[in-house]
């Protein structure tokens, strides 16, 4: 089910604004994944006001912690990008698909994943924790 | 929504989370918790682990890493058949 693009856009510039790139085509998830080197994240971002709703905000967090850094940021918006998303799923090897979700990516190859239950009723500050944890083990 | 709060009223603590519901037949069923009617516990995205399938706990920790398949999109577990609910990622 697809939203008012009006409803999405602040939920997406929650993210862009941290550097993140979206990608909103399958040429855009090509582009950026296909031979893809070095260290990536790509961001799943959606709607659900349960699990997304914590998730944006802990990405904040995390991406302003100290330490190591990644090379590429990316995003994908599931349920309203529904080509690219399905195409950035396409890299994510045997990982199910869910949403919102965190694939983290070294040379093309997924080395960590963070699923939407690993998401949910989880307070940002401590989400936030698991991403930076992720980021410093894939750097 | 920066607080990471359930954002649906109305609806009990467990709405939104994945969980992992024992069933009484044997079957154990992973996915996230709608809510609990008279008819039973509504799921979505829900994967069904059948009786004597496979090593149940082995079942739960490939969930656990890769995900969990939505192999029924809605799915109603009855009530007599709900024998525990313990979070997923407990």
């Amino acid at each position: 089910m697809s939203y008012p693009e009006m409803m999405i856009k602040p939920m997406r510039e929650d993210v862009t604004r941290l550097g993140v790139t979206e990608l909103r085509t399958v040429e855009d998830v090509d582009q950026a994944l296909g031979n893809m080197q070095g260290t990536a994240m790509v961001f799943v971002n959606s709607v659900c006001g349960c699990a997304a709703g914590g998730a944006r905000p802990a990405l904040m967090m995390a991406l302003a912690g100290e330490g190591k850094s990644l090379d590429h940021l990316y995003t994908v918006f599931a349920g309203q990008d529904l080509d690219a998303t399905a195409r950035a799923r396409s890299y994510f090897g045997e990982y199910q698909p869910s949403s919102p979700s965190f694939a983290f990516l070294k040379d093309g190859e997924v080395v960590g994943f963070i699923h939407r239950h690993q998401i949910e009723g989880r307070h940002p500050e401590d989400l936030s924790k698991v991403i930076r944890d992720q980021i410093e083990a894939v750097s | 929504m920066a607080d990471g709060m359930v954002l649906h009223p109305g609806h009990d603590d467990l709405h939104g989370i994945t969980v992992v519901v024992a069933g009484t037949s044997g079957r154990t069923y992973v996915g996230r918790w709608h809510e609990r009617q008279p008819r039973g516990v509504v799921m979505r995205n829900v994967a069904i682990l059948e009786a004597g399938d496979g090593d149940r706990e082995e079942w739960l920790a490939k969930l656990r890493k890769f995900g969990v398949p939505d192999q029924h999109r809605t799915y109603v577990v009855p009530e007599d058949e709900c024998a525990g609910v313990e979070r997923f990622d407990g």
